[in-house]
């Protein structure tokens, strides 16, 4: 089948004044439909870039150098680089929404959110107005938020939490295909976290769209991703199903990710930050871009940037000469802590 | 009690006694915290934990002396810090440091990072002249991971990443020699892959230089981990509800708050975090502090509240009986001498 949105050999500079960041080099990818991707890296790693560039939303100083953002409906396919900007509209919102990382911001804060939904629906040519208020009453008892209130009420009235459901309920109001999420839940407490964690694995479930979370928060990628997505210094480094990427990673930017993040339940394991940070992307060294950071670089690592290849299956991808080390030092050890917690 | 528990026992350097804090608000007066009451000890790692207005970042103001209680008192080394005047308040000012969340707010933006360093030494006459105080500018950044200290000392704080500035301002309280930090959200700020350093970096001058540390965090998996030998507090809408050893409070926590929130969390682990038993409240709404509810301010949302108890008595801070010590303000797991981890189950 299609892919909904298939990603090929994008390359996005900022224009600086010190010369181009190459924000991201060479990202290929595929979202199949109903499928649940999660992009994790740190701040730097080109991740939110990748996002904004999927609906066209980049700031002026970016500009994309190659490749294509592929997407596909049940009556064209259609590239988002390319498009006109009038058909970009439609496809923003009706075929794909994103929720951003500030929620809190992305409200108009003089109107309320009765207005937020029908100014939304309108500039998609939805004209009846009853329509449209069957419809948000729909989405907002979909979030759990009574509509007779929330319609009123204006953005500072509402908590964080409340914000992001009206946000995702809007998100939803055109029936999307895909929707994009950048940190859905990371200025959220916990329990209102939890509540919309579950909700958009319950909406994912009853509506069929497909998602790409953006976040450095690999909980949250654990508890929805289908597949993953490890970005470093702007490229994949590797690509695998969410078990294989949390129990047999292959890349040792993703072993690092790991073992940076503290656990509550089963055994605390080993923790360590990863040492040094990510490499200035105006002037790249040659090689791998992990060098610097790397436990396992050897002068061979220098040679060249290694090539995705796939690993264990066909399906796993890591960008890494050294996987196979990978695998012996640091896959075997994680499978048999982490099995050992999940039969506790 | 038959548990000898290092942390719990011995002197208090500083205590929070029954403190309450009351801000004004249009509509009203809020109570932010109330009738907490905290005794840390020498090196401790004490871990405050809590959603947004649960009060942890106003208790630690108050710890740090730089908000006065509406009532109760703040002790440092058994004297009342609020009753102090002169010499004896500089000294505890001293003693006592801040870490603030935001290291892109907390440093002047217009200074290096020497002159951020070496103001406070000369102020408190930390040194014995410029050289002095150069070495021990140098001896600080060293302390604190960055090196080599000649490579920072003239650099100003936007040439530095989010985790290199928040090691800048830990550097800066360590400037007056103090023994107790608060630091208030230290790591939230700075990305995932360094976190850690961040908290070894804390944690280390706990067991160097036998500095106490207060962490407040909303994030348990960091409070786990930095209070893994000492203690976790959390609190709930200004009243802290369970104060226990770390690793007890995760594994068993004895408040339905505590369960809730623990069992709410995702981890970064596929197979446990889609396996995970839940906690189930009543309402997901959090009462406003305008309008908090009478007893147990947790009762509108607990699944153990009985009626006629927990919406009329407030329950205090108390022991729970048998096993390890441990404090929860529940009348019900002090009843049924049980934590409710277990009621829950």
């Amino acid at each position: 089948m299609t892919p909904v949105l298939s990603v090929r050999d994008l390359s996005i500079d900022y224009r600086t004044r010190r010369g181009p960041v190459h924000a991201v080099r060479d990202v290929s990818f595929d979202i199949a439909k109903g499928e649940t991707v999660a992009i994790i890296g740190e701040s730097g790693s080109g991740k939110t870039t990748l996002a904004v560039s999927l609906i066209r939303l980049s700031p002026r100083s970016a500009r994309i150098t190659k490749g294509a953002i592929l997407y596909t409906n049940a009556r064209e396919t259609i590239d988002i680089r390319t498009v006109a900007d009038d058909e970009l509209r439609q496809y923003r919102w009706s075929e794909c929404a994103m929720v951003f990382q500030a929620a809190l911001n992305s409200f108009n804060p003089v109107i309320n959110i009765w207005e937020q939904f029908a100014d939304t629906a309108r500039a998609h040519g939805m004209k009846d107005s009853a329509a449209i208020h069957a419809r948000a009453d729909e989405l907002l008892d979909l979030v759990h938020l009574d509509p007779a209130r929330v319609l009123k009420a204006y953005p500072h009235e509402l908590s964080g939490g409340m914000k992001q459901r009206v946000l995702i309920a809007l998100s939803l109001l055109l029936e999307p295909q895909l929707i994009i999420l950048d940190e859905p839940t990371t200025a959220l407490d916990i329990l209102t976290q939890r509540s919309i964690i579950d909700l958009l694995g319950t909406l994912r479930k009853k509506l069929g769209f497909s998602m790409i979370f953006i976040s450095h928060d690999l909980s949250i990628a654990a508890e929805l991703a289908d597949r993953m997505i490890t970005m470093y210094a702007g490229t994949v480094v590797e690509r695998a199903s969410v078990t294989d990427l949390f129990y047999r990673p292959r890349h040792p930017y993703s072993v690092g990710l790991l073992r940076a993040v503290p656990r509550v339940s089963g055994a605390m394991g080993a923790v360590e930050s990863i040492p040094g940070s990510p490499p200035d992307l105006i002037r790249l060294p040659p090689g791998c871009t992990y060098i610097p950071r790397c436990p396992l670089a050897i002068a061979a690592c220098a040679d060249r940037e290694p090539d995705l290849v796939p690993v264990d299956t066909p399906a796993h991808e890591a960008r890494c000469i050294r996987w196979k080390t990978v695998a012996e030092q640091v896959g075997t050890a994680e499978v048999a802590v982490a099995e050992k917690i999940a039969t506790a | 009690m038959s548990v000898v528990d290092p942390t719990v026992r011995g002197t208090p350097l500083i205590e929070l006694d029954h403190v309450s804090r009351a801000f004004k608000v249009p509509g009203g007066s809020i109570t932010a915290v109330d009738g907490v009451s905290l005794a840390i000890t020498a090196s401790e790692a004490l871990c405050i934990v809590g959603e947004s207005g649960c009060g942890k970042t106003t208790t630690g103001r108050m710890l740090a002396g730089i908000l006065r209680p509406t009532s109760g008192r703040l002790v440092y080394e058994g004297q009342d810090v609020w009753q102090k005047k002169g010499h004896d308040l500089s000294a505890f000012r001293q003693a006592v440091q801040l870490v603030h969340q935001d290291p892109y707010a907390s440093l002047n933006p217009t200074r290096t990072i020497f002159q951020t360093l070496s103001a406070p030494i000369y102020r408190h006459k930390k040194a014995k002249g410029n050289r002095d105080a150069t070495n021990r500018v140098r001896h600080l950044l060293d302390v604190v991971g960055l090196t080599p200290p000649d490579d920072f000392l003239s650099k100003y704080p936007h040439q530095l990443s989010g985790g290199q500035r928040q090691r800048v301002a830990i550097a800066r309280a360590l400037t007056v020699d103090p023994r107790v930090i608060v630091a208030d959200e230290a790591v939230s700020m700075v990305d995932v892959s360094i976190r850690i350093s961040l908290l070894n970096l804390l944690l280390g001058l706990r067991s160097e230089m036998g500095v106490s540390i207060v962490l407040i965090t909303h994030d348990l998996a960091v409070a786990r981990y930095f209070a893994r030998e000492g203690r976790i507090g959390v609190m709930y809408l200004g009243r802290m509800v369970e104060l226990a050893r770390s690793e007890a409070l995760v594994s068993d926590p004895a408040h339905p708050y505590s369960a809730a929130l623990i069992a709410a969390i995702p981890e970064a682990d596929p197979r446990i975090t889609r396996s995970k038993e839940r906690v189930t409240l009543k309402t997901a709404d959090v009462p406003s502090l305008l309008a908090l509810p009478p007893g147990c301010t947790f009762h509108p949302r607990c699944p153990l509240a009985e009626p006629g108890l927990c919406d009329v008595l407030v329950p205090e801070l108390l022991p729970l009986p048998g096993g390890e010590v441990r404090e929860v303000a529940c009348h019900v797991a002090i009843r049924e001498r049980q934590p409710a981890a277990e009621l829950l189950a």
